[in-house]
């Protein structure tokens, strides 16, 4: 996106960019124009860049020494947590870095939900976003089975079973999944296989995802378009990469406190139990950052729609740029839609706090309204709001946000007008 | 100024969210409060406390072994850092007591020889079947991750060692059930393990109920988690490096912007100086008389 070509220094370089332009890729991935008034929301991509890849790292060294076998594999995991050097280490960092990937992904959502960065002309990176939610969630969750605690073997009964909904063909698609007629040793082993398999196809889906973002360019808190290479934007580097380091450590702290003071709190102690088919825990519950679609799951009474609403939370979210009609990107400027933002957040939050309770009395009634919610306020709120809000007036540009200073240059460009219209000719 | 509110806003939620994912949520069965006690390994430099980790190991080898098993631990670990510390000599002579099973040697045969540091603990039953029809249907838990496998870790082992009680009138009880506060549901297939002076301590600590609840509690806890002291001791050098560099980085990011930022300012300033003194000038060399 730069404006001039891009050309190497030294001979080899020129040599070798001609052939493979690599170095042109890396210009334009350094000289990337970016608004300059991003805030701190808008650092939690580079965030997630780095917890991607150390998921990725921790968890290959630990592939080195786990054993995907159902008799073996919970030992294998306390061999690594007392016998391999640093194994704890790597293991609670695996396991709270998980957390820690969710935190930040849900930052980095509901930061495009508020900003409405989802909007044209960048539809294509949400939605490669909301595909790389859906298999940080397949990853998790499979993640999640590899202990093969009391926990891991439940949760996988309890997910795969929901398959067996389907009509017809429900049962066998289940069997299908565990490789037998429960959940076992064979199911463990492809979970691995999966488990491995698909962070790799999330880093996959990342490149396109910054692509996708390279095309238009960062949205920005005010919303609105920003000029290219001018004074509202900044290069990349290394003004970016410095403002999200800092951010990155920040949050490092956060996560270092769970890994090194508090490493199982995130977790659940039955987990810590080996995996026995025939006691069932007396409360199945999915790690944390699921529990907001187990709550929809067992708000709706029948397994099947449950299964059904479950799904369509999460595809709702890829029709939302054609939901949300409203032209107006920034909820700065849309007051109703401000409030119904905060609405949503407490809404899934709820969700989340009632997916942890057993599904009966007021928790049952509780989490039906905010399914209900969940739903009204994309199907039907996002939709009329577009339609119906006065959205305040738009700045002209980013750097003279009308909020702001009031503008010397418009003002002094009116008087001057006065002028031109009272004696036009004597300035030509 | 709007934007702050809502950064501000999102804080309190994240607390909010914070709090109830890691710790109501969870915990379904509400039990009687447990007891409570200031363990020497809680906190940011928590560590344990050596005797009582001997002491712990005293009352397990002696009380709980006959019945649990800790089959994750070796014997090499009790001299290792950060656990009970016994002496290299005394952890072999500890080891020295059991008879492994070994084999099969170059006939074929299975033999069995006394234990050495490179062992696991001996199981007091082969297997998981025999220990259960050993203790009236139920299993007696292996003990190597039993503290974090508990809700309330070593303050619920430590209650249950006390919570026994007669149970309240008309509470039926089946043979081999007994009655403890702190088990869910109250009913629990282990006799009371402890009462004082179960064991003899070597250092003259008094062998009460508590002291040998406390220190078995402690020896579970460095069992089920024992590089706890590695972990506590890198947590904080690894955050104290990290706030340093928090604080260089800081400065090197506001140095680096205060490249746009007052160039910024600057430019704007010159830019509108610019604007207003080309359009002065145009009038003022045109007709300067058009001003007054
Ligand atoms: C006579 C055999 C026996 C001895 C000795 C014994 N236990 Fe147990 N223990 C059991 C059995 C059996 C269970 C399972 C109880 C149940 O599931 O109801 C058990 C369960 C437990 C539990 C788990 C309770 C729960 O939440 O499920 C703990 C903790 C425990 N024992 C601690 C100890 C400690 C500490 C000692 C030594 C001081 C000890 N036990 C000695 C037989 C024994
Ligand atoms: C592995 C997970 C992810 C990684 C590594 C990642 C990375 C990034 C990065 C580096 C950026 C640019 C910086 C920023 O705006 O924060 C970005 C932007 C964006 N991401 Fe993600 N992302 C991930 C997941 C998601 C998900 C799950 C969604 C939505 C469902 C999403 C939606 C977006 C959108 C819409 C933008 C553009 C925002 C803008 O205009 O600045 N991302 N992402």
């Amino acid at each position: 996106m730069s404006e001039e070509k891009y050309i190497p220094n030294s001979k080899i370089g020129q040599w070798f960019d001609s052939r493979l332009p690599l170095l042109t890729l890396s210009a334009h991935l350094r000289e990337y124009p970016t608004p300059r008034n991003l805030n701190y929301w808008w650092t939690f991509g580079g965030i997630l860049t780095f917890f991607l890849i150390t998921q990725i790292v921790t968890g290959v060294i630990l592939a080195m020494y786990y054993v995907a076998h159902s008799d073996l594999a919970f030992e294998s995991i306390e061999h690594i947590m007392r016998d391999i050097n640093y194994g704890w280490l790597i293991r609670y960092v695996h396991a709270n870095g998980s957390s820690m990937f969710f935190l930040a992904v849900y930052i980095h959502i509901f930061r495009t939900l508020y900003y409405g960065s989802y909007k044209s002309p960048r539809e294509v990176i949400w939605i490669t976003g909301l595909i790389i939610y859906l298999f940080m969630m397949v990853t998790a969750f499979t993640g999640y089975v590899l202990p093969w605690g009391q926990m891991s073997f439940w949760a996988a009964t309890v997910i795969t079973n929901l398959f067996s909904a389907i009509p017809l063909i429900g049962e066998n698609i289940t069997e299908w999944l565990w490789g037998g007629y429960s959940v076992g040793n064979p199911t463990l082993n492809r979970f691995y296989s999966l488990h491995y398999l698909f962070p790799f196809l999330i880093f996959g889906l990342v490149i396109l995802h910054i692509w996708a973002l390279h095309v238009p360019g960062n949205n920005n808190p005010v919303g609105i378009d920003v000029k290219k290479n001018n004074n509202e934007t900044v290069s990349f580097h290394p003004f970016i990469v410095m403002k999200d380091l800092f951010a990155l450590l920040v949050f490092l702290i956060i996560f270092f406190i769970f890994v090194f003071f508090a490493p199982n709190v995130l977790g659940h102690p039955d987990n810590y139990i080996v995996a026995n088919p025939l006691v069932t825990p007396s409360h199945i519950v999915p790690e944390w950052y699921l529990l907001p679609f187990y709550a929809i799951l067992r708000a709706i009474p029948s397994k099947l729609g449950g299964v059904i609403f479950m799904f369509a939370s999460i595809f709702i979210l890829m029709l939302l740029p054609w939901l949300d009609t409203s032209k107006v990107r920034s909820a700065t400027f849309r007051p109703l839609y401000k409030k119904f933002f905060w609405i949503l957040v407490v809404t899934v939050i709820l969700l989340g706090y009632l997916g942890a309770k057993p599904p009966e009395g007021i928790y049952l009634i509780l989490a039906r309204i905010a399914t209900i919610y969940y739903f009204v306020h994309f199907l039907i709120i996002l939709p009329l709001l577009g339609r119906y809000e006065k959205t305040s007036p738009l700045p002209l540009s980013i750097s003279d946000p009308v909020l702001n200073k009031p503008d010397i240059v418009d003002k002094f460009k009116k008087i001057v007008g006065e002028y031109e219209g009272e004696n036009v000719d004597s300035f030509k | 100024m709007l934007i702050r509110l809502n950064s501000f806003l999102i804080n309190i939620i994240f607390f909010i969210f914070i709090s109830v994912i890691s710790n109501p949520a969870y915990s379904e069965e509400k039990n009687v409060d447990l007891l409570k006690i200031n363990w020497s390994f809680k906190g940011l430099l928590g560590t344990f406390d050596r005797s009582s980790l001997q002491r712990g190991y005293q009352v397990y080898q002696e009380v709980c072994s006959a019945c649990h098993s800790i089959q994750y631990l070796s014997y090499r670990n009790l001299s290792e850092k950060g656990g009970p510390e016994f002496s290299e000599e005394e952890a072999k002579a500890i080891a020295a007591q059991f008879e492994v099973l070994d084999g099969p040697n170059s006939e074929g045969e299975m033999f069995t020889r006394s234990g050495r540091l490179s062992d696991k603990f001996v199981k007091p039953f082969p297997n998981v079947e025999a220990a259960t029809a050993a203790n009236g249907g139920a299993y007696p838990p292996d003990m190597s991750v039993l503290a974090k496998a508990r809700k309330g870790g070593a303050d619920y082992i430590y209650s249950l060692l006390l919570g026994y009680e007669d149970a309240p009138a008309g509470y039926e009880l089946d043979d081999g059930v007994y009655y403890n506060k702190y088990m869910t549901g109250q009913k629990i297939k282990m006799l009371k393990p402890l009462s004082d002076g179960a064991v003899e301590y070597s250092d003259g600590t008094q062998a009460t109920e508590a002291q040998m609840a406390k220190d078995v509690a402690t020896f579970l806890t460095w069992a089920a988690e024992p590089h706890l002291e590695v972990r506590h001791k890198t947590g904080v050098r690894a955050i104290l490096y990290l706030i340093v560099l928090i604080i260089l980085v800081y400065f090197s990011m506001k140095k680096v912007w205060s490249r746009v930022d007052s160039k910024d300012d600057l430019e704007q300033q010159e830019d509108t100086f610019d604007k207003v003194e080309k359009w002065t000038t145009q009038y003022e060399g045109d007709d300067p008389k058009s001003f007054k």
